[in-house]
């Protein structure tokens, strides 16, 4: 048990290093999903399956999605941006 | 001291999160990574807090076989506490992701140094 | 022949008569049919020129403005980041052991809240009984601050169609490139999965006040199977059940019924919800009094709330 809730840990401090490390924001979303699930492990650990269940619905599924959907957000906005200002030189020639 | 510390390795893990996650939050000029080091705060608190309502041997807070024993069970008010902490940090992470989509729109960039440069620019 | 020969289409004598008639290529796609890319115009060269001298010289002031600034904030922080482990780290050493049964945390509290709780409240689990009666007025303010946090995110980013017409038009066509169109794979993967999903959050809810669970988890649980049906089959399908309207109602019903049984209590002058419904046989499931009623009040407000979270930043509506 004692082996077992070190290495949980030490998985929690490598993934949050890893999050600000990684240059690609969608790889740190997905390494901040890992960390919700050694998180919820660690919390059946602890003896609260409840805040186990909670954190495996709500950090691990809900946040992961809300944030998957604002990159998809900043990218649509990012592409949209760039189609516009081609429309616009083309207008302008 | 040290031994303690040897003890205590929840929580050293625990203040260990609370300042990556800091330094997240302040050394990244990226505004989703801000957010996410924000979370990880929220995590590190939580762990905390969980983490000195453990008991050692003590059994989850549900009552079994009808032992009402205050010493069978870990401590139920930290669970309680950060039950609710979890779902409210979830509403503030969706509430800047939000903010971060609006700031997006208005400077095209994440970057907070360069929304802070624009925004000056525009004062001027 | 009076019988049309099975591998009419495809043989040599059909190509040749639609060769004939022109709508067959047979040099289609194996000759180099298209046209070369046409570089940058000598104007948007010179635009783009502009564009990146433009950048450069942005950046440079950057460097120039920030440069200086920014070196010395980092340190601060850094600085300030060792400062604050060194202070934790020292107080972590002077606090009880991990584990330790004597520590001050585990006192009279808890040990009122364990022992008496299944007499007060009926409920099994401790943590549920400790949420939603003995701090029941919490946990109200803890389901209002989602729904604040709901309003404020519909204020954000909404897209008003009265106000910008473009841009909730764009938001609408931008939106059908979220779903796969007629994905067959997803489709009966959802069509298993969502039913399961919502019936275990149900499950979860239901039994907050007997095993772990609770209003909580089970709501995002739900709002999770919400989520996938709406990605799987699609915008309308998913706006007969789940509108604008059937959220709002059932978000400030349920919030209206929890303020109502919280001020009942509170007029009757009990501590914690005890009322004409009975705390009945511990381990039933229509036991533990008003418990189950706030479980599915929470649950709802907590579902409508990850569901709504979820489309208005997909498309800026509900």
């Amino acid at each position: 048990m004692d082996l077992l809730r070190i290495v949980l840990l030490a998985s929690l401090i490598i993934c949050a290093i890893s999050v600000s490390l990684s240059r690609n924001l969608l790889t740190s979303v997905v390494i901040y999903m890992a960390f919700s699930l050694a998180m919820a492990i660690l919390w059946l650990l602890l003896e609260s399956p409840d805040l186990a269940i909670t954190e495996a619905a709500v950090g691990a599924g809900v946040t992961s999605i809300l944030f998957f959907v604002t990159l998809r957000k900043i990218h649509s906005i990012q592409t949209e941006e760039e189609g516009e200002d081609n429309e616009q030189t083309e207008s302008e020639l | 001291m040290l031994g303690n510390l040897l003890t205590n390795y929840e929580d050293v893990a625990a203040v260990i999160l609370f300042v990556i996650g800091m330094g997240n939050l302040l050394l990244q000029s990226n505004l989703v990574k801000k957010i996410i080091g924000l979370d990880i705060m929220d995590c590190a608190i939580y762990l905390f807090l969980a983490s000195k309502g453990y008991i050692e041997g003590g059994a989850s807070p549900i009552y079994v076989d009808g032992i009402m024993d205050a010493s069978y069970y870990i401590n139920p008010i930290p669970a309680g506490l950060v039950l609710t902490g979890i779902v409210v940090s979830v509403s503030v992470s969706a509430l800047m992701m939000a903010l971060t989509i609006c700031l997006y729109r208005e400077y095209h960039t994440l970057n907070l140094d360069e929304i802070m440069l624009k925004l000056g620019k525009e004062e001027k | 022949m009076s019988r049309p020969n099975p591998n009419y289409k495809g043989s040599a004598w059909d190509k040749f008569t639609r060769w004939a008639k022109g709508t067959y290529d047979p040099a289609d796609g194996r000759l180099e049919s298209t046209p070369p890319e046409k570089g940058p115009s000598p104007g948007e060269r010179a635009e783009q020129l502009l564009r990146e001298y433009d950048q450069s010289r942005f950046e440079e002031g950057v460097a120039k403005e920030v440069g200086a600034f920014q070196i010395v904030s980092r340190i601060f922080f850094v600085l300030m980041a060792l400062f604050m482990v060194t202070v934790l780290l020292y107080t972590v050493s002077f606090l009880p052991a991990f584990g330790d049964p004597n520590s001050p945390v585990n006192n009279e509290v808890s040990q009122r809240y364990i022992e008496q709780g299944l007499e007060e409240t009926g409920a099994v689990n401790i943590v549920a009984g400790m949420i939603l009666d003995y701090r029941a007025f919490d946990t109200f303010g803890e389901s209002c601050v989602l729904f604040v946090a709901l309003c404020c995110v519909t204020i954000l980013l909404r897209a008003d169609k009265k106000e910008d017409i473009r841009l909730s038009a764009r938001e609408e066509l931008e939106d059908l490139s979220y779903e796969p169109q007629e994905d067959n794979v997803l489709q009966q993967a959802a069509k298993l999965l969502v039913p399961l999903i919502i019936i275990f959050g149900a499950y979860v809810v239901l039994n907050g006040h007997i095993s772990p669970g609770g209003g909580f988890s089970g709501g995002a649980i739900i709002g999770t199977g919400l989520i996938l049906y709406l990605t799987a089959f699609g915008v309308r399908r998913t706006r007969r059940f789940m509108n604008e309207r059937v959220i709002k109602t059932l978000t400030v019903c349920a919030l209206t019924f929890y303020c109502f049984a919280k001020s009942y209590s509170f007029y009757t002058g009990a501590n914690h919800l005890e009322s004409i419904i009975t705390t009945g046989t511990p381990g039933a499931i229509l036991s533990a009094g008003l418990i189950v009623y706030l479980n599915i009040c929470v649950g709802i407000v907590v579902a409508c709330t990850m569901y709504s979270f979820y489309t208005l930043f997909r498309r800026g509506a509900i």
